[in-house]
């Protein structure tokens, strides 16, 4: 049955951007071997003449007129940023200094 | 006044005998009494909530038609949003955040007259059976101190159950309404998937999310079932039909000729002695008010769990990429010079809990390629044998029952440490989310051995949500009948608590 190394572990983490210390690493390595063991079962069912289902209704996409409807002001937008600046989010830097 | 059904607070308000503010300011004293002892609430809007009582009944004493809850207390579960009141999903990263929106749920609230005294206590972003995984510290059972409230919505669960709130609101992804209920001795409703808006309910696993009315009595359940739902434009998922008629449903608790069926897989093994008791007798107790009850098979259930622990951890690690500590809530690290991908990687590091990093890593595991198939698409194909078995039990049952959770409310921090362990506690409410049909949990007693409230789960096809208040209106009487006096009467009185 699969198992996950720690250096797995800490790559799902860098994928999932969160930071982790070695404490935590280690913890999840050991709690993923239990946690995908358990549910590997599904595999003894998912034979291949089962079709998938990925949500419990017929999701179709649904359309709107496009009109003009009340929306947020950018005040109000902006409420909850961590910082703005000209009605904008500012956020740190995303590309390296030399870029 | 407090301890009265929202039933008949509302008689209480529209005769006159007292007023919106009164009944207001009575549960913010319960509150102020109880609450540090329970850790229900995690904010307590005083203000907005006694404001929008005056409006109330000022509404009333200029005649005004009001909805049948109008002036009604509620406790609202912190992951729906509400304009201008802090939302924290029981999390660090959304510490002090303020939504600049109403979600459709409060919209639907306030249009209703109902009260929002606030918001409730969590597991963070609803994962967790316990509520022991929230960042501000667990909730306790008012039933005993040192137990749990069921999780994720312990919180609404301990304040329907301490009497802080008459109604509250919950949201269930895999048994986050029916398993606080069952373990509180409360009622909750899961309504089919899609019946109540999803809009400005903060995604967990979106093809299993859904939001649900709490209360104490069936028939206050159902009342607020029909506040909260109905087709909204602004959830696609959203179900563009009449909603069932619960409320009548609720009222009538009528179950001659209607077939209930057993599941067979959901009882046994596992199931402590107390909570089969009390269930077995309850099936009693319906076939003398005239239900037929009969034995259904679903053999895929035992898949479910399973099955559960993927697409839900799945969903969330994509649903929770937004916490990117950008726009909203936590920002960690912003130095100068810090990289945009150091900050969230810092702030998601600091922001989450240990249960929500573990369930992001596992679902980013199951989605990754090369172990897709193997992992989330055998998933949902177990999804598919569940919905199956329910569509065949359907065809000799009008709706399905089960008990709610395998055992009774159990001790804080004694599963902490097993996240297997707790996830065993949804084992008989999940397959209702994977098929999105309804389901609802009812007490059904205590268990002889611990003195433990136990819940009842009903289950109903989808939009057929009125068959489960019928039965459970039916097992709620004949069980009032019997005891007396409601089942919470029987819980300690926490009066003078600090």
């Amino acid at each position: 049955m699969s198992s996950l190394s720690r250096d797995d572990v800490a790559n799902l983490a860098r994928l999932a951007r969160i930071d982790m210390t070695d404490q935590e690493l280690e913890n999840l390595t050991t709690e993923f071997g239990v946690i995908l063991n358990a549910v590997a079962r599904v595999q003894e069912v998912a034979t291949t003449d089962v079709p998938a289902t990925s949500h419990p209704l017929p999701l179709k996409n649904i359309f709107r007129s496009d009109v003009v409807i009340p929306s947020l002001t950018p005040e109000e937008a902006l409420s909850g940023a961590p910082a703005s600046e000209e009605q904008r989010f500012r956020v740190p830097q995303i590309l390296g200094e030399e870029a | 006044m407090i301890k009265n059904s929202a039933t008949e607070m509302a008689q209480s308000l529209s005769s006159g005998a007292t007023t919106s503010v009164a009944l207001t300011q009575a549960h913010l004293d319960r509150i102020a009494e109880v609450d540090g002892k329970v850790h229900a609430f995690l904010h307590v809007d005083a203000q907005g909530a006694l404001e929008q009582a005056a409006n109330v009944d000022a509404a009333r004493a200029r005649g005004e038609k009001l909805s049948p809850l109008a002036g009604i207390p509620l406790a609202l579960k912190d992951v729906l949003v509400q304009k201008g009141v802090p939302t924290t999903c029981g999390s660090k990263i959304l510490e002090g955040w303020r939504p600049p929106y109403d979600s459709t749920v409060v919209t639907n609230l306030k249009n209703a007259g109902v009260v929002i005294l606030g918001k409730t206590n969590m597991d963070e972003f609803a994962m967790g059976s316990s509520t022991e995984n929230s960042a501000y510290g667990p909730t306790h059972n008012p039933w005993d101190l040192t137990r749990i409230p069921g999780g994720s919505g312990g919180g609404s669960s301990a304040a329907l159950a301490a009497f802080e709130a008459p109604l509250a609101i919950g949201t269930d992804t895999g048994g986050s309404i029916r398993q606080p209920a069952a373990v509180t001795g409360t009622v909750g409703v899961k309504p089919t998937y899609g019946g109540v808006s999803r809009y400005g309910l903060v995604a967990f696993s979106s093809s299993l999310d859904q939001a649900g009315p709490c209360a104490r009595t069936v028939l206050d359940t159902a009342l607020l079932h029909e506040v909260i739902a109905g087709h909204d434009p602004k959830d696609s998922t959203s179900i563009n039909a009449p909603v069932p008629q619960v409320v009548a449903a609720a009222k009538n608790g009528e179950v001659k000729g209607m077939k209930i069926g057993v599941v067979k897989e959901l009882n046994g093994d596992g199931y402590q002695s107390g909570v089969r008791q009390r269930f077995e007798e309850s099936l009693e107790l319906l076939a003398k008010a005239g239900a037929e009850i009969v034995e259904v098979s679903a053999p895929n259930f035992e898949y479910a769990l399973a099955a559960y622990y993927l697409i839900a951890p799945s969903e969330c690690s994509s649903n929770l990429a937004r916490f990117d500590a950008m726009r909203y809530g936590l920002r960690v690290g912003d130095t100068d010079g810090a990289s945009a991908e150091s900050v969230m990687n810092m702030t998601r590091e600091v922001g989450f809990g240990r249960e929500v990093k573990r369930r992001i890593l596992l679902g980013t595991y199951a989605l990754s390629s090369g172990y897709y198939d193997a992992y989330y698409g055998s998933a949902q194909k177990v999804r598919t044998l569940i919905t199956q078995d329910f569509n065949n039990a359907f065809e000799k049952c009008d709706v399905m029952v089960s008990p709610t959770c395998p055992t009774t409310a159990f001790k804080i921090g004694e599963k902490a440490n097993d996240p297997l362990a707790m996830y065993l506690n949804d084992i008989a409410t999940i397959p209702v989310n994977m098929a999105g049909i309804g389901g609802m949990s009812l007490p059904c007693g205590v268990a002889p051995e611990d003195g433990l409230p136990v819940g009842f789960q009903i289950m109903s096809p989808v939009m057929q949500d009125q068959r489960m208040y019928s039965v459970g209106a039916a097992l709620e009487a004949a069980l009032l009948t019997q005891w007396g006096a409601p089942l919470l009467s029987q819980a300690p009185s926490l009066d003078g608590a600090a």
